[in-house]
């Protein structure tokens, strides 16, 4: 009956009530918050930009040669090097400090120190406190940038002293080292336990682990390091007596208690994100439990296990405040892991505080930042695109 | 029979290897807990919570930080959590899943949860501190030094790009929880967007907006890098008055109590407490987070 | 006779590269129940969500030709797809009541449009509850959340959740798939009821009940509208060869 009947259409429509729908309205209020919202949402990218431009900004002065040092503050010039912080509360590299750590006010750095590093004691002078006056551009004067640029590849951090030099080759040294003990120490720890959560757990066990780890991830570093600099430092030297009570073992240990959460949660989920159905085909074929965590599981998720350890590096490459308390912050090049380091980290957080801003020192401190942002936005990009497609490939078989 | 009964050996050592892992780890939390609970309850006191530090901080209380690490948590929230749960509501409700702007948007949040904590620190003294706070004392204070350093203002919105990343991530979870049926139908009774936004879906994702400012303020209450240099002070006086005045923090002050107290031996008791008030914080606020969130994760499963 | 209400013309629908939607041209009339059948997946749903634009909300959905409502293109570019969601309300295959008391349930489209007063707001509720036939059931516990309503009632309160914005089509995407037989003869009876006020659209796969509530049936296969009548005639004496299989069962 009216299939077909009135198809022509009318210009005049009529007066039907839905006229109103003709006139396209225009809702303030609708178009202020899809921009406002579209705005807000790039100031994540946003942040990203600034944080390149003003972290590099900082540290370009080094590359410009031209430009003297802005000597905001000279100290009294023939300062003796030993004593640029004030009371330089040197707790890293004393035998006999160790022990009865209360007293390690005003220790000058070890002997062994100092033959390493010629005139070399003040690179203790994160503990020089916060609340000192400014003593500090003590012989900037003689430098400039050049040099400091000359001196950044070499192995010799002394940044606080008549000759300046800048060598960030033991921080990195350093830096690495401790990298490489702490996700020594964490990686595997956390990827069986993971296994075992994914693998192996009964529910209510995994109701334990899981909020644990979770509990674990919440924990300040400020409070990992405080424990390991009060607990796990005396701890570790009674069971493997060295010498230096604070060194990059300690160091990395906690860092890896630190980092476990992080390679612990991704790893999990790489491994729960396996399809069931090779779970159980392989259970199918015979393979018991273990056989197939092992076999099936654990390969099936590589690509995600290595980056949460990829993510886990560079947390521990990052991280300030433990390797602040628990390294013995000695900037040393050696690959014994009881032998007191500096972090790139722990170096700025150290001496950031007390730099004269626009100072050669001030502008190193922001490369070796530029340097450790770098890193971990590399990382960060290899963990995200690269691992990524392959986890997507392998399980999807795309 | 010999060889099932090899791979029963092999399978019991690789359990329990995976599960010894799994111990060690507890055991760790357990040992890390148990040892600042026992080494700080006997400092805990309503007097140590509310009192100023006395003889150059060797006695007395630590009130100062902990209504400097409120304060820090409470300006922080205040800027991160708009921005935060804003970005996230773009992610889920505006952008196309794959469309170039989400995916990077994605990798820049990403990208921000990595960076090391000290990296906002040093992006906080050259943008906050030494581009913005100059700028404005230019401006406003001619040429007089009021903002162009160190302050509570500054540390605050540098702990807020710190923790945007987690507001976002919880946002986001939660704003996913809300089922599309009911923007649907929102939509066909003829509500604009930004209405059913409004309405329907930020009504439905409180609980996740809550876990994740909680996650925030955890977080932010116990990091010390990013303000090390953009407001945290050794000592004031004086509690934080305006935006401009330096403060104290929990975490700070145990970092400088182990490391630069004259006399650390004297000081430990205080350390200890410190370090439990800290702990004890970030503990509530987190299982409350955890508690929050794995109920919404239940709601949704549902 | 009936006044043309709705009108197609040579309508395609894309999804993506898919075509979902084969050059379809209906006229729908006013005030009646007009019932789509068809086997799943043979476009009747994506049809009907053309109808008031959700399928706007899709990516990729690509539309070709014309619809027209009253004589008015709803896919001019003039047109204000959110006034015009008010005057062609849906009801959804799965109840979808907010998480909010049944009071504000109802009270949802009235307030996006403006309406504040308590007492006007109240009155709009009880209508529309009226008309939704669930009034007695929840009169006494407007302020519950509509949540702990059972399945049939949940529909049947998104019905007056619709009914509420006053539309002047109500489209109805198989309303009653989800519910037990008995919500079921209750959600027929009400919406038989409903067409002396509103032109009724309803997707079903179920076509005894399609036989039962609708004046005209649309029968739907492969995205192409293969025959459109009255209801009587489409379930007695099909003229197309496909509809008499699918009638007597012989697929889908």
């Amino acid at each position: 009956m009216t299939k077909k009947t009135k198809k022509e259409k009318r210009p005049e429509p009529s007066n039907s009530g839905l006229i109103d729908i003709t006139r396209k309205k225009f809702r303030w209020s609708d178009y202020l918050a899809e921009k406002v919202i579209k705005g807000t949402a790039f100031l994540s990218i946003t942040i990203i930009v600034l944080i390149f431009v003003f972290v590099f900004r900082e540290s370009v002065p080094i590359f410009s040669s031209a430009k003297p040092v802005e000597k905001t503050e000279t100290s009294a010039g023939a300062q003796p090097e030993q004593e640029t912080y004030g009371e330089v509360t040197d707790k890293q590299v004393d035998p006999e400090v160790q022990e009865t750590y209360g007293e390690v006010t005003d220790q000058p750095a070890a002997p062994e120190v100092q033959e390493t590093y010629g005139e070399v004691t003040d690179n203790s002078e994160e503990s020089g406190s916060t609340d000192e006056s400014y003593t500090v551009s003590a012989g900037s004067g003689h430098d400039d940038n050049q040099t400091a640029l000359k001196s950044l590849l070499t192995k010799d951090w002394v940044p606080v002293s008549e000759k300046p030099r800048y060598g960030i080759l033991a921080l990195i040294v350093g830096t690495f080292k401790i990298t490489f003990i702490s996700i020594l120490f964490a990686a595997p720890l956390a990827i069986l336990a993971a296994l075992y959560t994914a693998s192996f757990a009964s529910r209510r066990v995994k109701e334990i682990i899981k909020p644990t780890i979770e509990l674990l991830a919440g924990f300040p570093s400020v409070v990992i390091g405080f424990f390991a600099l009060m607990v796990l430092a005396s701890f570790l030297q009674d069971v493997f007596h060295y010498d230096t009570r604070l060194n990059s073992f300690v160091g990395g240990i906690a860092m890896g208690i630190a980092a476990i959460p992080i390679i612990f949660t991704i790893t999990e989920d790489a491994l729960t994100a396996v399809p069931k159905s090779f779970y159980e085909a392989s259970l199918a074929l015979g393979a018991s439990k273990w056989q197939t965590a092992f076999f099936v599981i654990l390969p099936a998720a590589t690509p995600g296990i290595f980056a949460a350890v990829l993510l886990g590096i560079g947390r521990v490459f990052g991280e300030t405040m433990i390797a602040l308390m628990a390294t013995g912050n000695a900037a040393q090049m050696g690959l014994n892991p009881f032998e007191s380091v500096r972090t790139l980290a722990a170096t700025i957080g150290a001496e950031m505080a007390e730099v004269v801003f626009g100072d050669t020192h001030y502008n190193v401190l922001f490369l070796i930042g530029s340097l450790l942002f770098i890193f971990t936005f590399v990382i960060n990009a290899i963990a995200e695109f690269y691992v990524k497609g392959k986890l997507m490939k392998r399980i999807q078989g795309k | 029979m010999i060889r099932s009964y090899k791979n029963n050996i092999k399978g019991i050592l690789i359990e329990g290897l995976t599960l010894s892992s799994a111990l060690l780890i507890i055991a760790i939390v357990v040992v890390m807990v148990t040892v600042i609970v026992i080494g700080g309850k006997d400092q805990l006191s309503w007097e140590f919570l509310t009192s100023f530090p006395e003889d150059g901080m060797t006695k007395g209380g630590i009130f100062p930080a902990i209504y400097g690490t409120a304060l820090l948590v409470i300006l922080m929230s205040i800027a991160a959590v708009p921005f935060g749960t804003i970005t996230a509501i773009y992610l889920t409700e505006y952008a196309k899943e794959n469309s170039v702007i989400a995916k990077t948007i994605r990798f820049a949040v990403r990208t921000l949860a990595v960076i090391p904590s000290i990296i906002y620190g040093l992006f906080g003294l050259g943008f906050f501190i030494k581009f913005v706070g100059t700028q404005m004392d230019n401006t406003f204070m001619g040429g007089e030094l009021k903002w162009g350093q160190p302050n509570i203002l500054w540390a605050s919105l540098t702990m807020a790009l710190l923790t945007l990343p987690v507001v976002i991530v919880s946002v986001e979870e939660a704003l996913k929880t809300v089922p599309n049926d009911l923007r649907a139908a929102s939509l066909a009774l003829g509500a604009t967007k930004w209405q059913t936004i409004r309405k329907v879906v930020i009504p439905g994702s409180i609980s996740g907006i809550m876990t994740g400012t909680i996650l925030a303020v955890s977080r932010g209450a116990g990091e010390v890098a990013p303000i090390l240099f953009t407001g945290v002070a050794y000592y004031v006086a004086t509690l934080p008055a305006s935006l401009s005045d330096q403060f104290m923090v929990l975490g700070y002050h145990i970092y400088v109590m182990t490391t630069q107290s004259a006399n650390v031996d004297q000081t430990m008791p205080i350390q200890f407490g410190t370090t439990l008030v800290l702990l004890m914080l970030t503990f509530i606020l987190n299982i409350s987070a955890i508690v929050l969130r794995y109920r919404i994760r239940k709601k949704k499963s549902n | 006779m009936a006044i043309e209400k709705i009108h197609t013309e040579n309508m395609f629908l894309h999804y993506g590269s898919k075509m979902a939607l084969n050059n379809i041209s209906i006229s729908i009339p006013e005030k009646k129940i007009t019932a789509f059948i068809g086997p799943s997946g043979c476009g009747k749903s994506t049809f009907l969500r053309s109808l008031n634009r959700m399928n706007d909300l899709i990516d990729g959905v690509k539309i070709e030709g014309n619809i027209f409502i009253d004589h008015i293109n709803i896919y001019d570019k003039n047109i204000d797809v959110v006034t015009l969601r008010k005057k062609v309300g849906m009801v959804f295959q799965k109840s979808n009541p907010f998480a909010k008391s049944i009071f504000e349930n109802v009270a949802y489209g009235p307030r996006i449009n403006g309406i504040k007063d308590k007492n006007q707001l109240g009155e709009i509720v009880e209508t529309a509850l009226k008309n939704a036939a669930i009034w007695d059931e929840v009169k006494d516990r407007l302020g519950d959340s509509a949540l702990g309503l059972s399945g049939g009632q949940q529909q049947r309160l998104c019905i007056a959740r619709t009914l509420a914005v006053n539309p002047e089509i109500v489209l109805m995407d198989e309303p009653a798939s989800a519910l037990d037989p008995l919500s079921t003869s209750k959600i027929e009876e009400l919406i038989v009821g409903l067409k002396e006020k509103y032109t009724i659209v309803i997707v079903t796969h179920n076509m005894q009940q399609a036989a039962r509530i609708s004046d005209l049936t649309a029968f739907f296969y492969l995205g192409e509208l293969i025959e459109f009548d009255k209801t009587k005639k489409i379930f007695t004496n099909p003229e197309k060869k496909q509809t008499e299989d699918y009638i007597t069962g012989r697929f889908g």
